[in-house]
């Protein structure tokens, strides 16, 4: 092959580049608009002026979220449910799947169907409803945290896990100097385990945080409201309720476009957690989904 | 005698593996499988005030809820919407994934192509709430940067037209998903041996028939697998962000069974209990009866079915 002569291989490199940063754009224009939007003045946004960078740019919507007193709430709630969801969640997920690994554990195939069966069917809406409605949990966090707890793919993950990666003969060798199960699954399993805690808790976490539905139909008392709550009826309802905010009503007569610009800086303040964490758990997404994929 | 004897002295070796797995048995008894009981409601006439075991029975032999589901004008339209957005999104979102992997895989410089999948995994952390209300403003037929454009170039209202809905789910749907979609084939990709690129390069074998006659056969068994599984949920659309895309305009061809089953229950003025429970147990059943035919098939072909 003589050297810089175009090759069909070369052409179809080429555009392979082209088509990557094409997918880039795209991805990356709407993030990039959203957040220029954010610092733009409403009189900009109204005129639909953004294109790609911010117009006029000013800090006031961000001024305006700190001031709207419904969010924080949200995000205090939000911060809250997530941290404790999550770790219940995990501990109910670790303390199912560990049993379920062990050869040794009689009743496993028994015990791995009850688990399978509730990924396959449901009592549906209504039924579980009405449950959570009897024993008295609606509006209260236990509604949102408690029901899906329990995830019968996350059991089979972790599960996958044990049996990957505690080898027999250290349980043996704990059974040999007279270590009980409990000990052994607190201070050898656990350890041992961080990969997949982590891959579970993100996931969990991520669920937590972005789930609007259950919180929807569970909470009704605005002071219990999660952050999702408080973005549904600002970005999607427009409910946006500027004279009950502390905003200074001086700002909002000067600015009357005040709750439009308030939405693009919601969507900002409210992705930031996840999208900070990000970076740092990517590796642990991608590992989590190939554990997955090899069902066990 | 002996056999009770030896089941004791294995209790007494392993009675901390059945107190573990009781406290997520308890948990998953009482929030999945206590629901079921529940279902009954489907065959009655539910009364707050007698409960769920005394509410009367429906009529047609308990069958009424369904009866009146089936003929009900809204059944076909729910069916038909649920249908739609699923088999849509099912048809388009595999082949972006598979293509986005392919690419990928051949990007060859690694700092660009780690760029990429960084940047394309991201709209996955998006909630549904924020993502709606991000589409609702691009494409806001006033205000939206891409809405306004199609709005006055081309006289498309995006959000206001019915029939642009479902592609609007559909891609909307494969902009927030299509990097996380991707990794399962990267990694089916990863694990093709390099001799048989190498083999193929000696044979004189151009890029695109490599793709053609390597790549895409290693990676047909994971597709296969995806998509029998797809097949078992296609009545599980996202309600979640269908419900949230909802508008008054879009509501013909926007009302899928899971919402439409929310609607009459829990957002009605007059909750019909019954109804609801009907048209979910109606899903469900599909749904295990697809599951259940879908898994088959995947061990079948797979020798590795779900359950």
């Amino acid at each position: 092959m003589k050297k810089g002569k175009i090759t069909q291989d070369k052409v179809v490199y080429f555009i392979n580049y082209i088509f990557l940063a094409f997918m880039l754009v795209v991805v990356l224009y709407p993030i990039i608009y959203i957040i220029s939007c954010s610092f733009s003045s409403g009189g900009a946004l109204m005129s639909g002026k953004v294109k790609l960078l911010p117009v006029e740019a000013t800090l006031n919507s961000y001024k305006a979220v700190f001031e709207y007193k419904a969010i924080w709430v949200g995000y205090k709630n939000s911060i809250i449910y997530t941290i404790l969801g999550t770790l219940i969640s995990v501990g109910l997920t670790l303390l199912a799947a560990y049993p379920l690994s062990r050869d040794d554990f009689r009743g496993r195939k028994v015990f791995m169907s009850l688990f399978l069966f509730t990924m396959m069917f449901s009592g549906g809406l209504i039924p579980t409803y009405l449950l959570i409605k009897n024993l008295g949990l609606v509006n209260t966090m236990w509604a949102v945290i408690l029901p899906g707890s329990v995830s019968a793919y996350n059991v089979i993950v972790a599960r996958t896990f044990f049996k990957q990666n505690i080898p027999v003969e250290l349980l043996e060798a704990a059974k040999v100097d007279g270590c009980t199960d409990f000990h052994f699954f607190t201070s050898v399993v656990i350890p041992l385990s961080m990969p997949i805690i982590a891959v579970l808790s993100l996931w969990v976490a991520v669920a937590l945080w972005n789930s609007y539905f259950n919180p929807m139909i569970y909470l009704n008392s605005e002071d219990k409201f999660t952050l999702q709550l408080v973005l549904r009826r600002i970005l999607l309802m427009s409910q946006i309720n500027l004279s009950s905010s502390n905003i200074d009503p001086q700002r909002i007569a000067e600015n009357q476009y005040l709750s439009e610009m308030l939405k693009y800086a919601t969507i900002i303040i409210s992705s930031l957690p996840l999208m900070i964490i990000y970076p740092f758990v990517q590796k642990y997404f991608v590992k989590g989904v190939m554990i997955g994929s090899v069902k066990g | 005698m002996n056999k009770n004897k030896k089941w004791k002295l294995y209790l007494r070796g392993h009675w901390q593996l059945y107190a573990m797995i009781s406290v997520p048995l308890i948990v998953l008894a009482v929030f999945s499988y206590a629901p079921m009981y529940g279902i009954i409601l489907a065959f009655k006439n539910y009364q707050v005030s007698q409960g769920i075991w005394n509410s009367p029975w429906a009529d047609n032999y308990g069958m009424n809820n369904f009866i009146r589901f089936f003929n009900n004008y809204n059944f076909k339209e729910c069916l038909r919407n649920t249908l739609v957005l699923s088999i849509y999104s099912m048809v388009v979102t595999m082949p972006c994934s598979i293509l986005l992997a392919l690419s990928l895989n051949y990007a060859r410089n690694i700092r660009f192509k780690k760029l990429v999948q960084m940047v394309t995994y991201c709209p996955y952390f998006i909630s549904t709430i924020v993502f709606v209300g991000i589409i609702n403003m691009i494409f806001d037929n006033r205000m939206g940067v891409l809405g306004s454009v199609l709005y006055n170039q081309f006289g498309i209202n995006v959000l206001g037209s019915p029939e642009i809905f479902p592609s609007l789910y559909v891609w909307t749907g494969v902009w927030q998903g299509v990097g996380f979609g991707a990794i399962i084939y990267i990694a089916a990709l990863a694990g093709v041996d390099p001799q048989q690129h190498e083999a193929a390069i000696i044979d004189g074998a151009t890029l695109l028939q490599r793709i053609r006659y390597v790549d895409i056969p290693a990676i047909m068994p994971t597709a296969v697998i995806m998509m029998i599984l797809n097949m078992g949920s296609v009545l599980n659309v996202g309600y979640e962000k269908v419900l949230a895309m909802q508008n008054q305009n879009n509501m013909a061809v926007a009302e899928v069974i899971n919402t439409y089953a929310y609607k009459v229950s829990l957002v009605s003025t007059f909750p019909d209990y019954s109804y609801s429970t009907a048209i979910g147990l109606f899903q469900s059943l599909i749904g295990l009866v697809l599951i259940l035919i879908t898994n088959k098939i995947a061990d079948r072909i797979s020798g590795n079915g779900f359950i």
